[in-house]
């Protein structure tokens, strides 16, 4: 293996991804995390896959999108209908890799008009085709219409879906730290320049926006084959505003803080399960709030670096 | 000697406003050309035609690439930038967010020869690239004096230091041509000094052709070969800094119709 690989931050993530992994079998095994628990912690991580993937195209590209349960929604089926014909680990693939097609084809459409402009045309866009794909899938014989799918074979496992989520992150993370990454960071801070620069924007933001999507449509094949039914009132807005709301909290550009703010989401979301009208009004007021005292969200650009911990303690040393 | 940049008839229209009029200029390879004129002349509008941020309304911007010429006007930005042409900015873009070292790195892009799927994957191409990358953007913050400053964010470098990373992150797309939009601007007379000497220095060290807009007027006469001078969108003069100081047009336009 190349040395780049094994430097001491890499190992200290691995370790970290590992770790949690064995902890959270173990408290499975052990039923401390019984099967109630064991929904909001399979939520969890799949709202980490949307959260991260959402806050690629919002944080690091400055690109507002506001249909990102379509590309979910596209995955969930994709899975779902394949899985259905093909209940094992190759149809699994299959509905995945289908579920990527689809989504990156629809992502080049809506994107390639709008982001050809400047200002939040990709707003619109993506609230206009995720309500399209919601009503299509709703009235298509082969999702089954309002009723949706029932009887998904529960393919996605335990390590699939932390495998699911490390690779998301190391995507996202590796891409954002990168030329093609510093790309679409530049375009955030200033788009005039950027071009300057030599910057193909329209690109950059094109491939910050369909990595977004694909990654979207992971978490959607995941969820579908896990939960058994996928209905098309599970990928409405609502279902976009809640990722939007985990990227706004936690802070935009961080992905820690996507992590954080969908785990910690996740188990608000369980505690105040019984009480949903409040959970909508909390969330409400808790986003107004974050706007007007911590407009960068509760940690900012911050990041959880070994490399910056290792290096301090050196120096303190 | 042979001109690089020639620009004929170039005019720019918003709405009602003629803000660049029936331009001529002929810029030869190597030159340090000075932009003056009063303010709202139309030098920034100007600029912001020959590097592609505004389409001419009419006229043509020729550039002699290594002998071929080549049609600039209404390129994007980024394919104008690809030629060779670089520039600062009046009111200073820097990516704020980013680090000094960064915000060079990101103007080095286009030689970069590693792709989206090579940086996710982590190929060995990326790691020999970003190698050479970050070498690179240091020598040229060590040229203008920001290395030490490296890891700090654009946005909290003082005034005069957001100029010469503006001016690091130019030279980092390795231009032939480089244009400076009030470099001196908002400068004292020792940062202003410091800056004259870069100017020379980058242009003998990497052969460029300079062509700056500025008010400050001992810095234009002083390092300045040829000045043309914008007023209301006319190209009213164009000589030797001696000649411009003793043109009657350009002395009317600084001082008034009315004398
Ligand atoms: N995008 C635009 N839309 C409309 N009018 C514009 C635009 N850009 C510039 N102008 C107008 O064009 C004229 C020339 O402006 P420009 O910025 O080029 O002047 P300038 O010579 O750079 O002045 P200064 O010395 O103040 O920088 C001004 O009257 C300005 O208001
Ligand atoms: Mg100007």
């Amino acid at each position: 293996m190349r040395k780049e690989y094994l430097t001491k931050e890499n190992i200290a993530w691995l370790l970290l991804a590992v770790g949690s992994f064995v902890i959270c079998s173990l408290l499975m095994n052990l039923g401390i995390i019984n099967s109630y628990y064991q929904i909001t912690l399979y939520n969890i991580c799949i709202n980490i896959i949307l959260a991260v993937s959402l806050n690629l195209v919002i944080g690091i590209c400055g690109q507002f999108s506001l249909g990102h349960a379509g590309f979910m929604c596209i995955g969930a089926y994709a899975a779902g209908i394949i899985t259905k014909m093909m209940p094992n680990f190759g149809g699994f693939v299959l509905g995945i890799l289908v579920g990527f097609v689809l989504s990156a084809i629809v992502a080049l459409i809506v994107s390639i008009p709008t982001l050809r402009l400047r200002g939040d045309y990709l707003a619109i866009a993506t609230l206009g085709f995720a309500e399209i794909i919601r009503i299509l899938v709703q009235n298509m014989k082969i999702t089954n219409g309002a009723a949706g799918l029932n009887g998904i074979p529960q393919l996605t496992s335990w390590p699939l879906l932390m495998i699911g989520v490390v690779v998301s992150i190391v995507v996202v993370c590796n891409y954002t730290h990168s030329a093609p990454g510093r790309a679409c960071i530049s375009i955030r801070e200033d788009e005039i320049a950027s071009e300057a620069m030599g910057i193909n924007t329209t690109k950059y933001k094109v491939i910050a926006f369909v990595i977004g999507a694909l990654l979207a449509s992971l978490a959607g094949a995941l969820y579908a084959c896990n939960f058994y039914v996928i209905k098309p009132s599970q990928f409405t807005f609502n279902k976009s505003i809640d990722i939007l709301v985990m990227v706004v909290f936690g802070g935009m550009g961080s992905m820690t803080s996507s992590v954080i703010a969908a785990i910690v989401i996740g188990i608000i979301n369980m505690v105040l399960a019984n009480f949903s009208e409040i959970r909508m009004i909390i969330y409400g007021l808790a986003l107004v709030a974050i706007m007007i005292f911590k407009p960068t969200g509760l940690l900012g650009q911050r990041e959880l670096s070994f490399k910056k911990l290792f290096s301090s303690r050196k120096g303190a040393k | 000697m042979e001109p690089i940049l020639e620009v004929k008839n170039l005019t720019k229209n918003f709405g009602g406003l003629c803000a660049v009029s029936n331009v001529s200029m002929t810029i030869n390879q190597g030159e340090l050309i000075g932009l003056i004129g009063p303010n709202g002349a139309g030098k920034t509008t100007l600029f912001n035609l020959l590097t592609g941020v505004y389409e001419p309304s009419s006229g043509l911007i020729e550039l002699n690439d290594d002998g071929q010429k080549i049609q600039l006007g209404g390129l994007k930005p980024y394919k104008i930038t690809g030629y060779g042409i670089s520039r600062t900015f009046q009111n200073i873009r820097l990516f704020k967010a980013m680090t000094v070292l960064e915000n060079v790195k990101v103007a080095m892009h286009k030689n970069i020869r590693y792709g989206t799927i090579a940086a996710i994957l982590r190929l060995p191409s990326y790691y020999s690239e970003e190698k050479w990358v970050e070498e690179k953007a240091c020598e040229l913050l060590k040229e203008v004096g920001l290395y030490s400053k490296r890891n700090e964010m654009a946005t909290n470098l003082p005034y005069g230091e957001q100029r010469r990373l503006e001016i690091a992150r130019a030279l980092a797309i390795q231009p032939k041509i480089l244009f400076l939009d009030e470099p001196a601007a908002g400068m004292n007379p020792q940062e202003t000094a410091d800056l004259t000497k870069l100017i020379h220095h980058i242009r003998e060290k990497y052969k460029l052709t300079v062509i700056l807009i500025e008010h400050d007027m001992s810095l234009v006469m002083n390092i300045c070969e040829r000045i043309y001078v914008l007023d209301y969108g006319k190209m009213i003069a164009n000589g030797s800094p001696e000649e411009i100081k003793n043109n009657e047009f350009v002395i009317k336009a600084y001082l008034g119709e009315e004398i």
